[in-house]
């Protein structure tokens, strides 16, 4: 009996749920990724679905596997960063799905300003955060003064910055290819510094970008949790009438969450591109996943940001790990469908979470509820 | 049909994490009764009425319907046994007409096309048995909450439903519209309806019902014959001691004008006249003046003139001298001026917040809360919400930690009330402050207002309760259409006078 109730006691603690719905929603993803393979291919599905998991554990040589969990970080960078865009406004209950564009919004400043004028690192990285803390603030402005949902508003934009990024960006295009130059040979000086890191993974491409996303993760959590700031952000996000009356600046607010929120975006498009890592292809008609995934990895995260830095590693890994898939049996859009597959179970982690509560709940009615005495009103609203 | 009862529930127990809502409950409905549902916020009223729905299934105990034993798993097995329900809030759709409204789920057909004649016929014929007056091609927006409300019961008689389950129906009409109620109560039970009227309003009660099941914190505390007993027993059946009606209050120490209003005018959201035209008042230390009148008439935007929710289109506002017309609500809430608003989901409270949370909602800024850096000082804010839920008695599942939105109604006001008296504020601004409470709560705010008044502070009440009206003020403004049209002293004014200048049919002229 003793021992049921400490289990209880555990399950009920929110961030136990988290992390156990989470993981189960990976499980979940893995298997339906592994039946799909099965269908295809029954011949190569277990390994297949193997490499996927193992991603670089997939190599034998040390300093390899170093090299592409380096890489995998690299990646998981901008994905964080976005997880943490939507997850600030999620928080002030706001969400904002327009964190593809604000982050296209960051990718165009960050690379315009790196390769065309030349600018330090320092200077992109800021300018980056500008423009997509301003095109956050459109959404604001507009869901603050003219109540225009923060969804709709946000998915328009993403197509016109991505437009608008293509258009800017083809005046630093590599003229032999689709692609912009590589700050590498333009100007080197925009690159992220690596304070040695590139040595200890072997890899150019990791930089000072890593420690500082998980700082800003922990600092996210920090405001949100602990100062004023947060406080009266989360009480406007949940409602603005109330937020009103107490004397918040409930308008004020909204544009502020979301400005923080494009900052975020912005500043991981420039984390990702100012490494040279990846370019960017001014013909691409679709905003980049990053901004979407950002979704997903809030949730898998159990939106919490500490949660949300392993959720974004886990789904840079298991992406990395799709270009393992044998592709003498599968076809090569394969690797993009099993992470798929796998995002999308991720994102009900919230399901999982309330489906896990009503467990609990009836669990309880069930065993303990002759142990409460009914001092209390309340709790049945 | 060996039994007199339509329908039993019996020994019914149903228990949530942390709390028996319903322990061992019985309540017996005799065909062609008014049965009276008596019980505080929180008492299991509402939880029992899930039961019988099946919105909810007891642990313990059965549901009988005339005599046999039926197993109700949701509304619609309910429905199927001839139990119906109005609801507090209705549930109408705003741009249907009343007849679409009442035929909505069981419309007459042929091969699918609507056979709306018929139905009409039939939802006259039942208005005029029952004495119900409405007109079945008004639209519900534009009709009253009375009619509203006889939608409703119209609802329930076209589906041919016995059992009539009223759920608070006086709480949103006028004086002349619960008497109403009342008689078409009373025909339907004259025509072999069964009713069950769940109500904490003594006087309707004793008024209309036959018999009267009583609850207590989620016990069943009995069931009495309301020609046998007394409003003042009941009452103490209901909370557990002698409530005291009677509002002892001190002689009055009139100070200084602490709230001076001078020709308020605020535009109105739903039509394009002023809601306030030309409203001046004054409310002094050691007073409580009531604005009065029927809901709807300028007192919501008045009030949101005053704390700042909505802007003026002209006039002034003056709290303690200090000219705060366009001050943000900000300032007006650290210089002296509290609000307990109408709507407590709405501006009152965070609900997805803690109660803690919500306890320093409007104080959370200041250097005892949050440290000069920003940082939250959450063991003060505990410190604070223990005190406060101690001196005013708010009760909860799990102390300052849990979701105001788990609370119950009076539990929520009581938060509210703690959080805007205990600023102590020169001017108080209560607007319904007991709206939804029971008798025991009722009396508790009631004291609140008073010490207030008696520790030489402002208080502006606004009420549409009449008995409120009459008996906590000292002095009773009447708004009707957005003006004042009278000012009366409680001690000299009866309930019908009021009524007259409430309904616009009198008028005099008043000065601020």
């Amino acid at each position: 009996m003793k021992k049921e109730i400490t289990r209880t006691n555990i399950l009920k603690k929110p961030g136990v749920q988290s992390l156990i719905s989470s993981l189960i929603c990976i499980i979940l993803g893995l298997f339906i990724a592994f039946i799909v393979l099965l269908i295809i291919n029954p011949s190569g599905a277990f390994t297949s679905i193997m490499n996927v998991i193992k991603n670089f554990l997939w190599f034998k040589n040390p300093s390899s596997r170093l090299k592409y969990f380096g890489e995998t970080l690299v990646k998981t960078v901008p994905l964080l960063m976005c997880a943490l865009a939507v997850l600030f406004s999620y928080k002030v209950g706001l969400f904002n799905i327009g964190t593809p564009g604000q982050y296209c919004a960051g990718t165009c400043a960050a690379l315009y300003a790196a390769l065309k004028w030349q600018w330090g690192w320092v200077p992109c990285v800021l300018f980056a955060i500008i423009a997509g803390a301003l095109l956050a603030s459109i959404v604001g402005v507009l869901k603050a003064y003219l109540n225009v949902n923060e969804v709709i508003s946000g998915i328009m934009l993403n197509w016109i910055t991505l437009y608008f990024t293509n258009a800017t960006l083809t005046a630093v295009k590599n003229p032999s290819s689709k692609d912009t130059l590589t700050i590498a040979t333009v100007n080197k000086a925009a690159l992220l510094p690596k304070i040695g890191l590139d040595k200890v993974f072997n890899d150019k491409y990791v930089t000072i970008a890593i420690p500082i996303a998980i700082i800003i993760a922990v600092i996210i959590m920090i405001i949100l949790d602990k100062t004023k700031f947060g406080y009266e952000l989360k009480a406007t996000g949940i409602n603005k009438d109330a937020a009103k009356y107490c004397g918040m600046m409930e308008k004020t607010n909204i544009i502020i969450t979301l400005v923080i929120s494009g900052a975020l975006a912005g500043l991981g498009a420039a984390f990702y591109y100012l490494t040279d890592f990846e370019q960017w292809a001014v013909t691409q008609s679709t905003v980049p996943a990053m901004g979407f995934n950002g979704i997903a990895a809030t949730f898998l995260g159990g939106l919490n940001p500490i949660g949300t830095i392993f959720a974004s590693y886990f789904i840079q890994h298991i992406t990395a790990g799709g270009a393992f898939v044998d592709l003498t049996k599968y076809s090569s859009q394969i690797t993009d469908l099993i992470s798929a597959l796998i995002i999308y179970l991720c994102g009900f982690v919230l399901f999982m979470k309330t489906f896990m509560n009503n467990m609990i709940k009836k669990s309880d009615a069930k065993h303990h509820v002759k142990e409460f005495n009914i001092n209390d009103e309340g709790g049945k609203k | 049909m060996d039994t007199p009862y339509a329908i039993e529930m019996l020994n019914i127990t149903k228990k949530f994490p942390g709390i028996i809502a319903n322990d061992n409950i019985t309540l017996q409905l005799k065909r062609g009764e008014i049965h009276a549902l008596l019980g505080e916020n929180g008492a299991g009223k509402s939880t029992l009425m899930s039961v019988l729905f099946g919105l909810y299934q007891p642990e313990e105990g059965v549901i009988k319907k005339d005599g046999k034993e039926v197993k109700i798993n949701d509304p619609n097995d309910a429905n199927d046994l001839g139990i119906g329900m109005v609801h507090q809030h209705f549930k109408l759709v705003e741009c249907f007409t009343v007849l679409d409204n009442i035929i909505l789920g069981v419309e007459p057909n042929k091969h699918g096309v609507l056979q709306k004649e018929e139905a009409r016929k039939k939802v006259i014929a039942l208005s005029k048995k029952y004495g119900l007056m409405v007109d079945p091609d008004a639209k519900i927006e534009d009709i009253t909450v009375g009619m509203q409300q006889r939608t409703e019961i119209l609802k329930m008689l076209y589906r041919e439903n016995e059992i009539l389950i009223f759920d608070e129906p006086t709480a949103v009409l006028t004086p002349q519209e619960i008497d109403e109620l009342m008689q078409i109560m009373r025909n339907l039970k004259a025509e072999g309806k069964s009713i069950l009227f769940i109500s904490h309003k003594l006087a309707e009660i004793m008024a209309v019902a036959d018999r009267c099941t009583i609850l207590r914190k989620g016990k069943y505390i009995g069931t009495v014959e309301t020609a046998k007993t007394t409003a003042q027993e009941l009452s103490s059946l209901m909370v557990g001691r002698n409530v005291n009606f009677h509002i002892e209050k001190k002689p009055q120490k009139l100070g200084d004008v602490v709230l001076e209003v001078e020709n308020m005018t605020v535009a109105s959201k739903s039509h394009n006249n002023n809601a306030v035209k030309n409203v001046s008042l004054k409310v002094r230390a050691g007073e409580i003046v009531c604005l009065a009148g029927i809901d709807g008439n300028g007192q919501t935007e008045f009030v949101h003139g005053l704390t700042g929710l909505e802007p003026l289109v002209s006039g002034t506002v003056k709290l303690k001298g200090q000219d705060i017309t366009k001050a943000p609500i900000r300032k007006r809430n650290t210089s002296g001026m509290s609000h307990i608003p109408e709507d407590r989901h709405k501006h009152g409270l965070v609900l997805d917040y803690s109660l803690e949370n919500n306890l320093v909602l409007e104080t959370y800024f200041e250097p005892e809360y949050t440290s000069p850096a920003g940082f939250l000082k959450k063991d003060n804010i505990r410190k604070t919400a223990e005190r406060l839920i101690k001196e005013f008695d708010v009760r909860s599942g799990q102390g300052p930690v849990t979701i105001a939105r788990a609370m119950s109604g009076g539990n929520q006001q009581k938060a509210i009330i703690a959080r805007e008296i205990d600023k102590d504020p020169d001017l108080l601004v209560a607007v319904q402050p007991t709206r939804g409470l029971d008798v025991g709560a009722i009396e508790f705010v009631h004291k609140q207002l008073i010490d207030r008044r008696d520790s030489g502070k402002a208080v502006l009440l606004v009420s549409l309760e009449l008995d409120e009206v009459m008996d906590v003020p000292d002095r009773i403004l009447v708004m009707y259409e957005g003006e004042i049209v009278g000012e009366f002293d409680p001690k000299k004014t009866t309930q019908e006078e009021l009524g007259l200048y409430m309904a616009g049919a009198k008028r005099m002229e008043v000065k601020a």
